[in-house]
């Protein structure tokens, strides 16, 4: 027992394991957020189907009980009961173990997001996270990274080539992508001069929200997400016109779907994380009643509220976007990930620190009005030069390019000093 | 480059990501919040559309007032079906009227191509206007006289070469 609490006390220094509260309350804490989640996730399927239907002008599953309410339920109960077939060649193990290799991931990710105020009961403060870690952002680095394995496996499990194929893609595409994403976060560290989720929450909360002057940190990060869950317009691991379904093209039944629970669920980590690091967690916003004591339970319900809807709203927006827009192709992904979204995040980390260093060596520190002001600037005229003229006039690695005439002269200028000369081709014809 | 490839010049100056990504999302918002009245999704066991005069469906055997099959069981329609679908045994009554005593139409044979219609002499035997077919068996796809005359829907309004349009 006393090495148990020597652990408990190493992993959470602010809290005091008192034995028996501790132990129930994060069981409830368990149970509550499990409950939550697994049920978001379910219905989740239920708000695509739901929104691609209004967007593309029709009516989506209605028949099941209530405007289709039922049809989860009803999903869930045929893939439970539908054959599960193994391919011949497949390796077995590995094969059933892909699924929730895939899943867990996500799930544990919940572990250090605080979706709650804390609340100060009879039984002391109770936080509304279920491992305050104070390491928690790089938990979730080492974390999430661990997705693709279940991709990954599954894909060479299957001993099918477009799986195979698929899961290379994925494996790719997530190493591409984990690192811009990694970067765009370093600037909201920089700010909170902390890696605790809470500690990132509170100074949210106490100053502005990250979103507003770390807009392009935010939308790089958003960019990443979607690679990072495989949601379209990234979703070339399963591009089924090129591989069927790839990585889960032998998949059946319930393993199957459980495919499908991890995207949704790792959908619903990824706009927690966005949540938390850009718009304050479970701040709710132009009041500092939440954040103040006394921490009522009222407030830790109105919190967990906030926080659910804001990560319902960026749920949304992943459905929204994978309805609008067509899927890269895989060289323009790679292209994207590598040539713009990386160097775009370094650089904005240089442009961050040296900021803050340059305000902090004129005597305007972090937390200060004057700093957030000059930040909130930065941050408009960043914007300005990133969407309005960096976005303008340029193609993601076309398919080919035209060479102009400049270009075109310079290739014979070579061909010239090289003693390569040749007629001079006519007019267009040398590209 | 081949000789021969077609090639697009790119609208490189008007190319842009992030504001065509808003646009886009912009037009899908709109869609998203048009109200249920504009829905295009026909609400089918509920709704249905209505087929064309000349659909060709499942058939039916009309019948005279006393409540007797048209058909004299020539044999115009096994003969002329080119799907071999049309079982007919004729028979004869006292009064030496021609009669079928069998007459089946295997509908999973059948290519509904409407020529028993058009052969028939009697107008007896129609495709009808009609698409709700389903069976438990196979062999219930096997339509026998009482069911060909206990059909009630519309019949196919055949082309008229004088009237092509169906005007």
């Amino acid at each position: 027992m006393t090495t148990i609490h020597a652990l408990l006390q190493a992993a959470t220094p602010s809290s005091e394991p008192h034995t028996l509260p501790f132990f129930a309350f994060t069981a409830l804490k368990l149970i509550v957020v499990f409950t939550v989640y697994m049920v978001g996730v379910a219905l989740l399927t239920l708000a695509e189907r739901k929104i691609s239907a209004w967007i593309q002008d029709r009516h989506g599953p209605n028949r099941v009980g209530f405007h289709g309410l039922m049809q989860p339920i009803a999903d869930g109960v045929k893939n439970f009961v539908k054959e599960e077939t193994y391919p011949a060649a497949a390796n077995i193990p590995l094969f059933v173990l892909a699924p929730a290799m895939a899943f867990i991931p996500a799930l544990v990710t919940w572990a250090v997001i605080p979706f709650a105020a804390p609340w100060d009961g009879r039984w002391g403060r109770i936080e509304m996270v279920l491992a305050p870690l104070p390491i928690g952002f790089l938990f979730i680095l080492a974390i999430s990274s661990l997705g693709v394995y279940g991709i990954v496996l599954a894909g060479w499990s299957s001993n099918n080539k477009y799986s195979l194929l698929g899961g290379l893609r994925s494996s790719a595409q997530m190493i591409s992508y984990e690192i811009a994403m990694g970067m765009s976060t370093i600037p909201v560290l920089l700010l909170a001069g902390n890696v605790s989720m809470s500690k990132i929450v509170n100074q949210q909360a106490f100053e502005t929200w990250n979103v507003l002057n770390l807009t392009i940190a935010f939308f790089i990060f958003l960019v990443a997400a979607f690679a990072e869950t495989n949601r379209l317009p990234f979703d070339l691991p399963e591009a089924e016109s090129e591989l069927i379904a790839g990585y889960h093209s032998e998949y059946s039944a319930m393993k199957f779907s459980l495919f499908f629970i991890a995207e949704y669920a790792n959908m619903v980590t990824a706009s927690a994380l966005m949540a938390t690091l850009f718009f304050g967690g479970w701040d709710i916003p132009f009041t500092l009643w939440d954040n103040v004591a006394p921490h009522t339970f009222l407030k830790t319900l109105v919190t967990f509220l906030f926080f659910w809807s804001k990560i319902l709203f960026f749920v949304f927006v992943f459905i929204w976007v994978r309805w609008t827009l067509p899927r890269f192709r895989y060289d323009q992904l790679m292209s994207l990930g590598w040539k713009i979204m990386l160097p775009v995040a370094l650089g904005y980390i240089v442009v961050i620190a040296g900021g803050t260093l340059i305000l902090e060596s004129i005597g305007i520190h972090p937390s200060t009005w004057q700093f957030s002001v000059i930040f909130l600037a930065m941050n408009i005229v960043l914007l300005v030069a990133l969407f309005g003229f960096i976005d303008r006039g340029r193609l993601i690695s076309p398919a080919y390019s035209r060479l102009d005439k400049r270009n075109l002269d310079k290739l014979r200028r070579v061909r010239y000093e090289r003693g390569m000369l040749e007629p001079v081709p006519s007019e267009g014809g040398a590209d | 480059m081949a000789i021969g490839v077609k090639v697009i010049d790119r609208p490189i100056q008007q190319t842009s990501y992030v504001r065509a990504t808003l646009s886009g999302m912009g037009l899908t918002l709109k869609h998203l919040l048009r109200p249920m009245s504009e829905k295009v999704t026909v609400q089918y066991p509920e709704e249905k559309l209505g087929v064309s005069p000349r659909w060709r469906g499942t058939h039916r055997m009309l019948t005279t007032e006393d409540g007797k099959a048209k058909c004299v069981a020539c044999g115009l329609c096994p003969t002329v079906c080119p799907a071999n679908c049309i079982k007919l045994v004729p028979g004869e009554d006292e009064n030496g009227n021609r009669y079928p005593l069998v007459f089946e139409i295997d509908e999973f044979r059948c290519i509904f191509c409407g020529y028993c219609q058009e052969v028939c002499p009697e107008e007896a035997i129609h495709v009808g206007r009609h698409y709700e077919n389903s069976e438990y068996s196979r062999e219930g796809f096997v339509y026998d006289l009482e069911r060909l005359m206990a059909q009630t829907h519309p019949v196919c309004e055949m082309w008229d070469p004088a009237d092509p349009k169906g005007e």
